[in-house]
């Protein structure tokens, strides 16, 4: 079985559509916690995190729909990914207490890369162009699993599978013994099956937030075709 | 983590995509450090090309009283210091086999810096610039035009620096294979602050020996304005040793990322910010596009905290009757960024006073004669 990980952005509806996403197929959920100047994001993540912060979603919002959402789907891992000016500002061991504390399962801070603060646990992200000496530190400090970053670029929508991610995926799995799940870039069920076939699982951020737009049944469907074309990889 | 930190600020807050491209950066710099030739190709464009060593101007009817210096930095070629950056990271950049260059700007004078240099070496050139600073900044956007850069207008969040930042650093993730990030000031993820900081030290080693010929003795403060702040890094380069010597950074008040901030991370280091108590980047407010800025360089929030360089703000008002008057008493129409620097500099508790008069104010003329009429 693949994995399937599906990015919501954190705002008051967030716990119906992560419970949309996990009866659609969604094994993980990653928790966007908005940040003023996302640097890895794109514009559908950018534009979702500036309606958030504008409805007021700061970390202690964050965290209480975080806890929320666990409430509802107390058996689906829930993964806030932010960035560091957020723990910098509420405490880096708070913060982590304080996810664990609401439900979270770990966390993914993408603007703090393998080797720095390694004392706080979390999801590490890797790139095409990442060496191997990195993959391996990488590999040693992650939590879990390894994000495996598809394209040399920002989160978002492309037309193709990355052709960097055969490279990538080859030489994670000769280093790192842990699974492998794949993001950035992937949008549609044929996206999801190529990549399914190479990695562990795959992560689906922009364009669910896109589809989350149209409410918990549209992203139920959405999940579902992502699930079937998975399952069939 | 790189080993260039100034204390617990700096450091590299990117996406990993980033990392391998800071490593060979930072393996580049080293090797030009230890490197005659590229010491021998810089100091030759800087004389030749630049027009290094600017001079140095006692401003004796600005200030009466007092004697104050100016390093002109407003006479070198683009007019501003921000030359000395650019010239050097472009020869960086063709030394680590780089053919596109990327670079944010907030008042111009960097993306001018860098579409002229990119000119001068045939690099492609992608400068990034907040729709807000392209309204007030035009004379600047026209330049780099000719210069063939293309300039790619930012038009969300504030339409500023802070965001022009943003987007150059998400060109580079998008295209770090064959793109040199030519950054402005000494922000940024590890090896940024530091290098820039060298390549603008030439400010401070020059100043010195001209402060010494002309005056016998070392000024008692020197005073610069501070954005991200690369100007006055590279003028209070030339002073750290000199325990004497009072070393001032002059915010605008509206933008006081050093007075008024708290620590946190933005684009790539941690330093002294503007930000909410969520970490959430807050707006600066300043009549200097150049200063527009929530953050500020690591180097300086080390030194205002140990003590050896102190922050103060100078409001728009106060700037622009310095920029007022030292076009009426000196015939120097200054940049409205030194402009700060010059308004704390005439009412310091000190005599003599050297001052980074770090760009020329034609850019400014419009929006500066504008705020003066409604004053």
């Amino acid at each position: 079985m693949k994995t399937l990980v599906i990015y919501l952005m954190s705002e008051p509806e967030t716990p119906e559509l992560a419970r949309a996403a996990v009866e659609g197929g969604a094994d993980i959920v990653e928790f966007g916690f908005p940040f003023s100047d996302p640097l890895a994001d794109g514009p559908v993540v950018r534009r979702a995190a500036e309606r958030a912060l504008a409805r007021g979603m700061r970390t202690r919002a964050c965290l209480d729909v975080l806890a929320q959402t666990h409430a509802l789907v107390p058996e689906t891992p829930l993964v806030p990914m932010t960035y560091s000016s957020l723990l910098e500002a509420y405490g880096w061991e708070r913060f982590a207490e304080d996810v664990r504390g609401a439900g979270g399962a770990s966390m993914i801070v993408a603007d703090l890369p393998a080797g720095e603060r390694p004392e706080v646990r979390r999801v590490q992200m890797v790139a095409p162009t990442s060496t191997d000496d990195r993959l391996r530190l990488a590999g040693e400090q992650t939590d879990g699993w390894l994000y495996l970053v598809t394209v040399t670029g920002t989160t978002g929508a492309r037309g193709e599978v990355s052709p960097a991610l055969p490279g990538l995926v080859e030489r994670a799995r000769r280093l790192v013994g842990v699974p492998l799940y794949a993001g950035f870039g992937i949008s549609t069920p044929e996206h999801a099956r190529t990549v399914a076939a190479l990695a562990d699982g795959i992560v689906v951020g922009s364009r669910a937030l896109e589809v989350a737009e149209q409410g918990p049944e549209a992203l139920r469907d959405y999940v579902a075709s992502l699930r079937t074309a998975i399952d069939a990889a | 983590m790189s080993t260039t930190t100034f204390g617990t600020y700096g450091g590299r807050y990117v996406p990993e995509t980033l990392i391998p491209a800071l490593d060979e950066l930072e393996c580049g710099w080293r090797e030009a450090l230890a490197d005659d030739a590229f010491h021998a190709e810089l100091n030759g464009l800087l004389a030749s090309y630049a027009g290094r060593p600017t001079p140095l101007t006692l401003a004796e009817r600005f200030a009466p009283g007092k004697r104050i210096y100016l390093k002109r930095e407003d006479l070198l070629h683009t007019g501003a210091h921000k030359l000395n950056n650019a010239l050097g990271q472009a020869v960086l950049a063709r030394r680590l086999g780089k053919h596109r260059i990327v670079a944010e700007t907030g008042a111009g004078q960097h993306g001018v810096a860098t579409a002229t240099v990119c000119a001068r070496f045939g690099l492609e050139c992608v400068v990034y610039m907040g729709e807000e600073d392209m309204r007030r900044q035009r004379p600047n956007v026209e330049r780099m035009h000719l210069l063939g850069a293309e300039v790619h207008s930012v038009d969300f969040g504030t339409k500023t620096l802070k965001e022009a930042t943003s987007e150059a650093i998400r060109d580079w993730i998008t295209n770090v294979e064959t793109t040199h990030y030519l950054i402005g000031s000494c922000v940024g993820p590890a090896p940024y602050p530091e290098l820039v900081a060298e390549l603008q030290s030439v400010i401070g080693r020059e100043a010195r020996g001209q402060f010494l010929h002309a005056e016998g003795r070392l000024p008692e403060a020197v005073v610069a304005a501070v954005g991200g702040g690369s100007n006055a890094i590279g003028i209070f380069h030339g002073f750290l040793d000199d325990a004497d010597v009072r070393l001032i950074g002059v915010e605008a008040a509206g933008a006081a990322s050093l007075g008024t901030g708290r620590p946190g991370v933005l684009h790539g280091a941690r330093s002294s910010i503007l930000a909410d108590e969520d970490g959430q980047i807050a707006d600066a407010h300043s009549i200097s596009a150049g200063l527009d800025y929530p953050g500020v360089g690591p180097e300086h929030a080390f030194l205002r905290d140990t003590g050896r360089a102190v922050y103060v703000p100078a409001t728009d008002a106060e700037a622009l009757a310095a920029f007022r008057d030292l076009a009426q008493s000196e015939g120097i129409i200054p940049a409205l960024e030194p402009a700060h620097a010059l308004a704390r500099a005439r009412h310091l508790d000190a005599e003599l006073i050297l001052v980074c008069l770090s760009g020329r104010g034609d850019k400014d003329l419009d929006e500066a004669l504008a705020a003066l009429e409604r004053q």
